[in-house]
């Protein structure tokens, strides 16, 4: 895309969404939005801070404005005698900052382990990121430029990157995380605003660094967020852990059973997520985790941390340059369907039965009023774009109103 | 001899030969060992390097005025290559060379009472090392540029195509340069302190300094392995922070800060040593709390290799070595804390003359407390998640570097000026360019932390038209600070020819470069310098006849006032 429709869409937008063109009426004065569930902690951390600091900083100031008036130099004034040290005071000037200190210390870590540690039944989106834009692939293998969560629906953003370093960085939500090529991070979210707030890259990565803003969309229900997103039709045969599951097939069941067996190498069905003891060729040994990066790890460097009970070198092959890293996203999203089949198993009846009425059999909502606006951008922003301004106003009002119904 | 004669020749004006004059000739400066020489040359290069950065600063500030970077017409790379040359240069052949090299290498051997530095050979073949360095980090710029970021980090480090090669391997020759000055000073101060000055009678620009000597021979190394590392995986493809052979791009972050993070302790632990003899001086006023401010800097500089961990809060790192770097960063504040505490009761009951070096440093003071305060939102985990890589990170290290380092470089070198070419400044210009600074910078740097902390990523060269007004204050004050730089130095050069000449002690000092005629001799010292308390002011009283303050025993005893015994 040239830069100049970047430019325009940008402008479309903000003109759209009052939210992104100023800043925000109950906004606090130094933030963005509050719209994620750590933001308010994270704010009063900030505050916390900032009032110390002031407070600090005032004292600072009008003691060297009034010294400085009042022992400026005048003719036939000389300086005059005073202690040149004190140790009661020095040590009071030191140990009191460092009480603040321990207490901004503890705040902050804390409030960090909140924004660290997802809650179990958080929904996973993978993110791939690349120079210069972002992918956003859902659990029934959708995919977005644009990332769509649904409000108070906690989600785990497990991220990758093509090329070299980027940052995700949603200035609503407060958080923040590098995505690293070679190895996947993680980014926990609980949106709790309905909005759409300015997603940013924030780890310079060349030319058109600025260019790699997109928006995050919070939807009040799935069934909005179905709609707005005019994601494909659901299809039975092409989840990710159904592609996962054919690799399997292909590559690996040679060596892994996934009847709980030990084969050659351990078995598959119920591997994710078990701690498991690990050693190296130097004999180090340590306890791991199986998840994402071990999964990667073990694919493409098996020689590296071999799990106990397994002889080393390992008898399996390294994958590099075979799999690819779609192929080892399908292979790890169906290590997680094996482990939970129940929670992936999802019929669209089901969901549907679930989620929404105004979804039809295609999963396809009907088409809004209004005409459609030019092209220019992408399906899901128009779609999403043109949503919100023929009902955004009415449903903003009326929390958990659905503007598909309407 | 009898004590007027010593007086006058102590104190007098210098009609004689001085290190300016004692020999002429383009040779007589570029193979100079004396140490003066090599701190003026020094001067000029990263003067030169200042303002060439400067610029770029000014073009990058301009790109900003409008969010779609249509004023300039710049295209992004090239807005990208700027805001990269602007940090390198000002980073690498500026800030980090600027007070010690420059200043340092002047006063460090005079505060001393020593006739030169350790090794002078090696300290003009450092000065040789920052011209070559320097001239490095240009060639890239003639040969695709760099766009980096000053930080080079990989796996884009070694992808882009420009000119990486050549600018980390300027860097690296500047890393020696650095080492070689932090050697000299190192044992100079070690082996060449004059009889009688014990390590506590020593003023505490030498105290910083010797802390700065430390980081720059420790952690140096680090940086130049790393750089030829990165030469390597460019060139040879080693794989070992290149992801596509298996390296971790990661790695080269802890690397880089293994060193950035302690240089940055290298730039500002100088520039608290210039304010530290700035406030005394001109409060005529010992310094409060010596053993604190002296051990503080030696804090400082051991932390200091501790806390790297901390610019990686959102790399990946994890969650443990987050925390734990976060609790270590918060100890640093403590010892920089206890500095301004005891600057400002150094005030308390002196005789404070509001002149350049003095507004310098109480601007050191105003800019320092907001650049370490606001280090502490940065420090604090979950608040530095959301400001991590945002305008609120740029303000906050403008504030260490320019409203630190660069207002104590100013203010050091009005206060040894008169020292260094025996000429006073016009003070009325120098408290203006004082205010420009002051007022340009804090326009400059504060809406930054405002829009950073809204969620303005940095290096960014378009961007939402929320932050146009604030970038738009932040160009204004850009140029006003320019400004003020400008006439700083056009105050300081026109001094050089057209100041009023000055005698040995114009502002009352205490410490032994003072004891010297203005300019010194090329022997820094005619006669072997009396050392005492370097605040003892009370022993130093002013001489009319002279227009030089003259110590105690060599005054005409008949205009000398009682002392005054200091309460201790």
């Amino acid at each position: 895309m040239s830069l100049s429709s970047e430019m325009l869409l940008l402008a479309q937008r903000t003109t759209m969404y009052p939210s992104s063109e100023q800043h925000a009426a109950d906004a606090p004065y130094w933030f963005a939005e509050t719209a994620s569930s750590f933001a308010p902690t994270v704010d009063r951390v900030f505050y916390v801070i900032f009032w110390v600091s002031t407070v600090f900083f005032l004292i600072i100031v009008a003691a060297m404005v009034y010294l400085c008036i009042k022992y400026r130099r005048r003719p036939g004034v000389t300086s005059q005698p005073s202690p040149s040290h004190n140790t009661p005071l020095e040590l009071f000037w030191s140990i009191v900052p460092s009480i603040l200190l321990v207490w901004f210390f503890y705040e902050g870590a804390k409030g960090y382990f909140e924004m660290r540690i997802p809650r179990d039944d958080a929904e996973e989106i993978h993110v791939i990121a690349k120079k210069w834009n972002w992918q956003f692939i859902y659990p029934n293998g959708d995919t977005t430029s644009e990332l769509h969560l649904v409000i108070d629906k906690p989600v785990k953003l497990i991220m990758e990157s093509e090329d070299i370093l980027h940052s995700l960085f949603i200035s609503a939500f407060r958080q923040k995380m590098d995505v690293v090529p070679g190895r996947y991070t993680y980014l926990y979210i609980e949106p709790t605003k309905r909005g759409v707030f300015r997603l940013s890259c924030t780890e310079y990565c060349g030319d058109n660094h600025s260019d790699m803003v997109t928006w995050a969309h919070v939807h009040l229900s799935e069934a909005e967020r179905h709609a707005e997103t005019k994601w494909d039709p659901w299809d039975e045969k092409n989840r990710p852990w159904q592609s996962g599951e054919r690799l399997v097939r292909i590559h690996c069941s040679g060596c892994h059973n996934i009847d709980g067996k030990r084969n050659i190498g351990p078995a598959l069905n119920d591997i994710w997520g078990k701690e498991e003891s690990v050693y190296n060729a130097a004999g180090q040994r340590r306890t791991i985790t199986v998840d994402e990066n071990y999964v990667r790890e073990s694919i493409l460097q098996p020689d590296v941390w071999i799990v106990e009970g397994f002889e080393s070198p390992s008898k399996m092959q390294s994958f590099e340059g075979r799999l690819s890293n779609d192929d080892i996203r399908f292979l790890i999203a169906y290590l997680k369907y094996l482990k939970d089949p129940a929670k992936y198993d999802v019929e669209l009846k089901d969901w549907m039965k679930e989620h929404g009425e105004g979804v039809d059999s295609e999963g396809v909502v009907a088409p809004a009023n209004g005409p459609e606006p030019a092209g220019g951008a992408t399906d899901d922003t128009n779609n999403s774009a043109n949503q919100d301004q023929n009902s955004g106003e009415t449903t903003s009002d009326s929390a958990g109103g659905d503007p598909v119904i309407e | 001899m009898a004590t007027a004669e010593i007086r006058n020749e102590l104190f007098g004006h210098a009609d004689k030969q001085n290190y300016l004059t004692h020999s002429r000739g383009f040779l007589s400066w570029a193979l100079t060992l004396d140490h003066k020489r090599i701190g003026i040359m020094y001067l000029v290069g990263v003067s030169a390097a200042m303002l060439l950065a400067g610029v770029f600063a000014l073009v990058v500030r301009t790109h900003l005025w409008v969010n779609d970077g249509s004023l300039t017409g710049l295209s992004n790379a090239a807005y990208n290559q700027m805001f990269t040359l602007h940090g390198a240069i000002m980073v690498f052949a500026f800030i980090i060379p600027s007070i010690p090299a420059a200043l340092g290498n002047f006063v460090l051997p005079m505060m001393l009472g020593a006739k030169d530095v350790a090794f002078p050979r090696l300290n003009l073949l450092s000065f040789y090392l920052w011209v070559f360095g320097t001239g490095f980090l240009l060639i890239a710029l003639l040969n695709g540029g760099l766009d980096t970021g000053w930080t080079f980090y990989t796996p884009y480090s070694i992808e882009t195509s420009s000119g990486v090669v050549y600018a980390t391997f300027g860097a690296f020759i500047l890393g020696f340069s650095s080492i070689f000055t932090g050697v000299n000073f190192l044992v100079t101060v070690n082996t060449m302190r004059a009889r009688g000055m014990g390590w506590f009678k020593m003023p505490l620009f030498l105290w910083s300094l010797y802390a700065t000597a430390i980081i720059q021979i420790l952690a140096t190394p680090v940086l130049g392995i790393t750089l030829l590392l990165l030469i390597a995986e460019r060139t040879l493809g080693v794989g070992i922070f290149d992801p596509v052979y298996g390296g971790d791009p990661v790695l080269f972050q802890h690397f880089f800060w293994f060193y950035s993070h302690p240089a940055v302790y290298i730039m500002i632990l100088p520039g608290m040593g210039v304010i530290s003899e700035l406030i005394a001086v001109h409060a005529q006023k010992r310094i409060f709390g010596y053993s604190f401010i002296a051990f503080s800097s030696v804090a400082i500089a051991l932390l200091g290799f501790l806390v790297w961990g901390h610019h990686m809060f959102t790399s990946g790192q994890s969650t443990v070595m987050n925390v734990i770097f976060s609790a270590i960063t918060f100890t640093v504040a403590i010892p920089s804390a206890v500095k301004v505490f005891n600057w400002l009761s150094t005030l308390y009951k002196g005789s404070i003359a509001l002149n350049t070096p003095m507004c310098f440093a109480l601007s050191f003071i105003f800019l320092f407390g907001i650049g370490g305060l606001t280090g502490l939102f940065l420090a604090t985990l979950n608040t530095d998640i959301h400001l991590h890589d945002t305008y609120f990170v740029v303000a906050h290290f403008h504030f260490v570097m320019v409203g630190g380092t660069l207002t104590a470089l100013f203010g050091g070198l009005f206060h040894w000026w008169p020292k260094m070419f025996g000429r006073m400044y016009n003070d009325f210009l120098g408290r203006i360019s004082c205010l420009l600074v002051f007022a340009g910078f804090n326009l400059t740097f504060f809406p930054q932390f405002v829009m950073g902390s809204r969620g303005m990523p940095r290096r960014y060269a378009t961007y939402d038209p929320e932050f146009i007004p604030f970038h738009q204050w932040s160009t204004i004050g850009a140029f006003v600070l320019g400004l003020g730089v400008v006439l700083a130095y056009a105050v300081l050069v026109y001094a050089i020819f057209y100041g009023r000449k000055v005698t040995g002690n114009p502002y009352g000092a205490a410490s032994l470069e003072w004891q010297s005629s203005s300019p010194p001799s090329f022997h820094n010292f005619e006669h072997k310098p009396v050392v005492d308390d370097p605040y003892g002011y009370e022993d130093w009283v002013y001489d009319e006849q002279l227009d030089s303050y003259v110590h105690r025993e060599f005054a005409d005893p008949g205009t000398v006032p009682e002392r005054v015994p200091v309460a201790h």
